[in-house]
């Protein structure tokens, strides 16, 4: 508890149990809030949006075996994200480990190839030493989930604690952060040579806090930006110079750019196969720069030409200064403009009005940005209408959009936003949802009504596991296969009787009515919002094919 | 200033650097002596699909280091991206992709060989050219215990196995360098 004290820790999530009582015991006096969540995936989940929002280390506890494995899909999707997070489980008694004991679970095995470190305890000394050895690992270099196991007699053992002094060493960990400047200096002669270069940027800007270094180095000169799904919000989705995200569902222009360039600077992002279609024709024009603080980043997927190992946050001013030392022409990147801009008007995104008088669920994402001014931290959960909220919120500000990208968790985004509005009391925080995402983890609305976390859910209810429905229909000939939700819970009644508002929408004429009265009302709310149900996601790079041979919404008339 | 002015760098002279090497790879890592390292190493191995060949793992002559040396094929796997993975391990503390040249690599195998009486005395003449050594004799087999280079081993199975080769055991390759360092 000191040491975690020490941390700076402010807030945790999680569960008690039997193997984790004594430390439960000692949060009855602690100095930070514990938020009793109502699953632990719940509370992982939790410690993600609360780290996603603060930039802090989130941190979850759970007792031993079922509780700890219920916080091993959370774990996942923090190590594919690269979210900094702390996990303490606890373990059966020392000198039951390894005999099946009651409720022993091998969560140090389990979790091995999904945490960025693991520690078990076997001496109850060790403990402070490995809290801030765990913190430590989660919060540097590339973040990640690091997993603290400690049996239940080794947390109830009396220790000396004296507060640490130095920083932590560890011997066989050192991030490099500083980037290589001649790497640097390279990059940016590279620059000032490219006449079709692009700014590919990721979720390393935000987790590195380097959205006003970015901004800085993209003011150097006329360069298009395009941001992954986890970096959106790093650079502002307002400038003009930005062509919206890339990958799978990414504009026209954003993908066709990186389809033409002759440089590609990427900035904190991982060449996703999201993002890189069939490989062999990914980018065939371009040349990589890699900026990336994780070395086995660079060239893991597409062979990077220039490659540059560094925190964001110390590399971006490094090429910013030697880029503008070059005082080059931007007189270059004229012909390049022309062509993006006319891309930009003919391809913008697009959908068709409503023929049936249902609500589209893209307007609901653009009513949502209207009502919030465009400042609401925004969760979501996995599906469609995490895409929708991607492409038509326009986030300008990092750490708004808290979203499951690498390990896309369905049941995601009630829990983050929960997390998130425990680390932004004073922000607004909203979650779009789907119908069946919603339904994986709703048992924590009863964590943002008793805990007092209110959080503002908007949930786009077609009726469908639309994303899977949309590839039944498009791609295994509109044979539907157990996508339909059968109209079932009754989700006004639901909130109400977890003691939140309930409210239903289905005429877009009373939507942004709506959308007001939930942000409103006191405490909790969710709005049903029925939307079309068979509304299709584009544009939409179909797996496996080319960013030049995307789909765009068939409705589009060029 | 002109696009293409010498000093800058021109797109068109940027290479990326080969992946796979093409030949047979020793790694020497050094790892803490904590319970579980093997596990992280090996399972690093398996989720990401590098195919190990050889493994070994012992004590150095520092108690709180162990060392695991490991061959694999870079005809097939990118090794700098297997070394980069494995540094991500805490644990890990020290890599060295072993210089063929520099490098004196060693295995131990034991042969158990099928040896009538009629071709007994062949087998023992293999085995004093290979330096190898008798190290067990029962009423219908040898044993042979050998150190080499792997391609020792490999040349010294051929031999004997089309005598009948009851059981091998092989140690996996153990590598140090050549001179001072
Ligand atoms: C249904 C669905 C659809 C999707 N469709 C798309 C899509 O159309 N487009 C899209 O982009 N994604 C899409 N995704 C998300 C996709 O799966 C990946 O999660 C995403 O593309 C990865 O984003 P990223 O490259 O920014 O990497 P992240 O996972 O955010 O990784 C960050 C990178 O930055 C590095 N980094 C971290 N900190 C620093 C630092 N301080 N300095 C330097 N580097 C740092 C890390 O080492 C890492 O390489 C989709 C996901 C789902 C679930
Ligand atoms: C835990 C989990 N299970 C299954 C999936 C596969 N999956 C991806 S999207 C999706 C449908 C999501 O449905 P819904 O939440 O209603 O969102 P919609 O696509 O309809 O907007 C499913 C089942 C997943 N991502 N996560
Ligand atoms: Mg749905």
């Amino acid at each position: 508890m000191e040491s975690l004290k020490a941390e700076g820790v402010t807030n945790v999530f999680g569960i008690p149990g039997g193997a984790n009582l004594p430390m439960y015991d000692a949060v009855v006096d602690a100095d930070f809030r514990h938020v009793q969540t109502r699953h632990e995936q719940g509370a992982g989940h939790a410690a993600e949006g609360y780290a996603k929002a603060s930039g802090k280390v989130g941190v979850a506890f759970a007792t031993s075996g079922p509780g700890a494995t219920n916080l091993i899909t959370a774990i996942a999707d923090a190590m594919l994200d690269s979210v900094p997070t702390v996990f303490i489980t606890g373990q059966v008694k020392s000198h039951l480990i390894g005999t099946d004991g009651f409720q022993e679970a091998d969560i140090l095995g389990a979790t091995l190839p999904f945490v960025k470190h693991s520690f078990q305890v076997t001496d109850a000394r060790q403990i402070p030493e490995y809290v801030h050895e765990a913190f430590h690992v989660a919060s540097t270099g590339r973040p990640g989930p690091v997993l603290l196991d400690v049996p239940s007699d080794l947390f109830s053992t009396d220790i000396e604690y004296t507060p640490r002094t130095e920083p932590v060493e560890l011997p066989g960990y050192k991030p490099s952060t500083e980037g290589n400047i001649k790497q640097i200096r390279i990059a940016a002669k590279a620059l000032a040579n490219a006449r079709r270069p692009i700014f590919y940027t990721g979720g390393g800007v935000i987790s590195g806090n380097a959205s006003e270094e970015l901004r800085e180095l993209v003011a150097s000169d006329q360069f298009p930006v395009t941001s992954t799904l986890m970096g959106l919000g790093a650079f502002p989705a307002s400038s003009d110079r930005f062509l919206g995200m890339l990958g799978m569902h990414g504009t026209y222009t954003a993908n066709l750019a990186m389809d033409r360039a002759d440089l590609i600077v990427a900035i904190g992002a991982r060449f996703d196969d999201r993002i890189t279609g069939k490989l062999d024709e990914f980018a065939p024009h371009a040349k990589i720069i890699h900026v990336d603080i994780d070395p086995a980043e660079i060239s893991k997927n597409v062979g990077a030409h220039i490659p540059i190992v560094g925190d964001v946050k110390q590399v971006l001013p490094k090429l910013t200064r030697e880029y503008r030392a070059l005082q080059t022409d931007s007189g270059r990147l004229e012909a390049w403009w022309t062509q993006l801009r006319g891309w930009l008007h003919d391809h913008p995104l697009y959908y068709d009005a409503s023929t049936d008088g249902s609500i589209k669920p893209q307007s609901v994402v653009q009513t949502l940005h209207k009502v919030t001014n465009g400042e609401a931290i925004v969760t979501s959960d996995v599906g469609q209408h995490q895409m929708w909220a991607a492409q038509y919120y326009g986030f300008d500000q990092p750490r708004k959009w808290i979203n499951s990208g690498g390990l896309g968790t369905m049941g995601f985004g009630l829990p983050a936003a929960i997390g998130a509005k425990v680390a932004c009391p004073d922000q607004l925080v909203t979650c779009i949802s789907g119908d069946g995402s919603l339904i994986m983890n709703i048992q924590e609305l009863a964590t943002s009504v008793t805990e007092n976390v209110p959080v503002k859910i908007f949930l786009m209810n077609n009726g469908y596991m639309g994303m899977v429905r949309q590839w039944q229909q498009l791609f295994w000939d509109r044979r539907y296969s157990a996508v339909e939700m059968g109209g079932s819970p009754d989700w006004v009644k639901l909130a109400e009787g977890f003691g939140a508002t309930g409210l239903r929408v289905d005429d877009p004429a009373d939507l942004e009515s709506t959308m007001r009265a939930a942000i409103e009302a006191d405490g909790p709310a969710l709005v049903d919002v029925r939307v079309t149900q068979e509304e299709n996601v584009y544009p939409m790079i179909a797996p496996g094919t080319a960013a030049r041979e995307m789909t765009e919404a068939p409705g589009l008339v060029r | 200033m002109e696009a293409g002015t010498p000093d800058l760098v021109k797109l068109e002279d940027l290479r990326v650097p080969g992946q796979l090497s093409g030949r047979k790879h020793v790694l020497s890592i050094q790892v803490e002596n904590k319970p579980g390292v093997l596990a992280r190493v090996a399972g690093l191995f398996s989720r990401r699909g590098f195919n190990i060949d050889t493994l070994a793992v012992g004590p150095t002559d520092d108690p709180s280091i162990s060392r695991i040396t490991l061959t694999l094929d870079g005809a097939v796997h990118p090794i700098d991206q297997v070394t980069k993975q494995l540094h991500k391990l805490v644990n890990v503390l020290k890599i060295r992709d072993m210089e063929p040249e520099e490098t004196v690599a060693r295995e131990m195998a034991l042969f158990k060989v099928s040896a009538a009486v009629e071709n007994r005395a062949e087998i023992i003449q293999f085995a004093e050219i290979f330096r190898a050594k008798i190290v067990d004799v029962a009423r219908r087999t040898i044993t042979i215990e050998i150190t080499g280079s792997a391609d020792k081993i490999e040349a010294f199975e051929r031999m004997v196995r089309p005598h009948g080769l009851v059981e091998m055991v092989r140690t996996g390759e153990i590598a140090i360098a050549r001179g001072h360092e």
